[in-house]
């Protein structure tokens, strides 16, 4: 008993770690006063001075567009390859090939392709960037996909091929109903990925239209001030708000087949 | 599957090798244009002479390998090994005993206690720096909370501890996570026969409990090493100008040297560290 008391020590410990950062960091974002440091009273003119920084909201549509193109190419590059994978070769390695790139350090993909847009003297901007999310969102979707692959049933496919529905047919009547589900997980983490992404992105973006991890990038290295506790503040509500409300649709999705048993 | 490529014998062989073809082919030649093409371009500059601005002259030379060994850039891997090290150890100190207890947890609080340790890893990774910067830097909490015990204040930002901090706070949700999974599946019956049998608890841990999670402990121990070893930005933030780790080298060589070439060696450097580490972890694994 003694000894499961003390293993609450360092849980505890992990979870105020965590927190206690991010909690200091919302609490700052409402200080009335010109200091991230000392909290001078409450007020909300650091939103006010956030909603009218051009840069922030240029960089916000500009990630917001990077996680769109990005997503679209690795959503459909990704389901085709993970159905490919799954049926049509056993090949161990095309399989690490496409898991290549989630598993590479970022930094060494960013230089990689700042190597490769420089020598086919391509010029960089956000498409580059695009190309590049592309990339390393499609392992991801390909993964996903994978799992849902590796739980369904290959009888309807057959059935539906033996009933004379030719393979086009089956694959969009058959197969990517049964898909979707991964496929739209796959998506979702494929632009919220996107959106997060700093490393590749900086190597890859070149001088104008910087994402908005660039800008907060910028912005941390010119100095501590509590607009960017406000922006944080609502990207951290942002972000909670989106991870919760996952965790609902899959409990939901998950409770369906368990009220049948 | 059998019986029906004997009753359809060469119509579906075919048909399967135009399936493999769509399918496999427009995901493999993205791979092959935009991530074979660009590091085989990568690795092939470690030989040739750098350019005056940028760029790669094709002449051969040993020398990027021969700066390599150089101790001031020997001593930088080192030291980047031995902050992901240090980082990863700290991780799996704290992770172990807390992926232990959500483990043991009620199924609801289970839930809870997870999703509450992959949250923060969902928020902006530069937001989760900044507010270590914060904490950390001369006027900020850390040093507030060491003055009401009479201490301080203590230059705590721009050193290696801060480095170490600011990666164990961005990684930690990466062990916990293997760590977790590899605790739960253990058969609780286990523990108890060994106990039963007169073992003492730290007997069962070491002997039942840590082998048979192994797994987890080398998989959250890559998910923290990997990207700790690599990382340039936590250095930059909170490592000031005095420490740099082998990503800001590697990154300073491509944006502000302008030495592909070298750049591209030590990129090589830190993936044939990666490399060795992931065969040494499948061996561990495969003996475990």
């Amino acid at each position: 008993m003694r000894r499961s008391k003390l293993l609450y020590v360092p849980f505890w410990a992990s979870y105020v770690f965590l927190y206690l950062p991010i909690a200091v960091l919302v609490v700052m974002s409402f200080n009335a006063g010109e200091s991230a440091y000392t909290f001078e009273g409450f007020s909300l003119k650091w939103y006010g001075e956030l909603a009218g920084d051009e840069r922030v909201r240029d960089g916000l549509v500009n990630t917001l567009m990077v996680a769109a193109g990005s997503t679209v190419i690795a959503t459909v590059l990704g389901t085709l390859l993970a159905v490919g994978l799954a049926r049509h070769t056993r090949s161990k390695l095309l399989d690490s090939v496409a898991l290549m790139p989630a598993v590479l350090p970022d930094v060494v993909l960013g230089i990689g392709l700042l190597v490769f847009y420089g020598m086919v003297q391509s010029t960089l901007g956000l498409y580059s960037v695009v190309l590049a999310h592309a990339l390393f969102a499609m392992a991801f979707v390909a993964a996903v996909v994978r799992t849902r692959l590796a739980g369904s049933d290959t009888s309807l496919e057959e059935a539906s091929r033996d009933l004379g529905a030719g393979p086009v047919t089956t694959f969009m009547k058959i197969t990517l109903p049964q898909l979707a589900p991964g496929i739209v997980a796959g998506a979702l983490l494929a632009f919220t990925l996107s959106l997060d992404e700093f490393v590749i992105a900086f190597f890859t973006i070149g001088n104008d239209d910087p994402t908005l991890p660039i800008v907060i990038y910028s912005m941390v290295r010119f100095g501590v001030t509590p607009e960017i506790n406000a922006l944080a503040a609502i990207l951290l509500l942002v972000s909670f708000t989106a991870v919760i409300a996952g965790q609902r649709l899959t409990k939901i999705g998950e409770r369906e087949p368990r009220a049948q048993d | 599957m059998k019986s029906e490529v004997k009753a359809r014998p060469v119509n579906r062989s075919r048909g399967r090798r135009l399936g493999a073809f769509v399918f496999l082919s427009p995901g493999l030649a993205y791979l092959v244009v935009f991530m074979l093409v660009p590091l085989a371009l990568l690795l092939s500059t470690t030989v040739f002479r750098r350019g005056r601005f940028g760029g790669v002259v094709y002449e051969f030379t040993a020398e990027n390998f021969e700066r390599l060994v150089d101790p001031l850039y020997l001593g930088v891997l080192v030291d980047s090994l031995k902050i992901a090290t240090l980082t990863t150890l700290i991780a799996l100190l704290i992770g172990y005993p807390t992926a232990y207890v959500i483990a043991r947890l009620p199924r609801k609080w289970k839930t809870i206690a997870l999703v509450a340790i992959v949250l923060p890893f969902w928020t902006n990774f530069l937001i989760r720096v900044y507010a270590w910067i914060m904490l950390l830097s001369g006027p900020g909490l850390v040093n507030s909370a060491l003055k009401v015990f009479g201490l301080g204040p203590l230059e705590v930002l721009y050193t290696e501890g801060a480095i170490v901090t600011g990666l164990l706070y961005s990684y930690l949700p990466l062990m916990v996570l293997p760590l977790y999974a590899a605790i739960d599946r253990l058969d609780p019956q286990l523990r108890e026969a060994s106990s039963n049998l007169g073992a003492s608890a730290f007997t069962t841990f070491r002997k039942v409990t840590l082998p048979l999670t192994m797994p987890g402990v080398l998989t959250g121990s890559l998910f923290v090493f990997v990207p700790s070893f690599g990382n340039f930005v936590i250095p930059e933030m909170l490592g000031g100008s005095k420490s740099i780790m082998v990503g800001n080298l590697i990154r300073d060589q491509f944006l502000k040297a302008r030495d592909w070439p070298f750049g591209a060696t030590l990129a090589l450097a830190l993936i044939v560290v990666l490399v060795v580490l992931l065969v040494a972890q499948s061996w561990v694994a495969r003996r475990a």
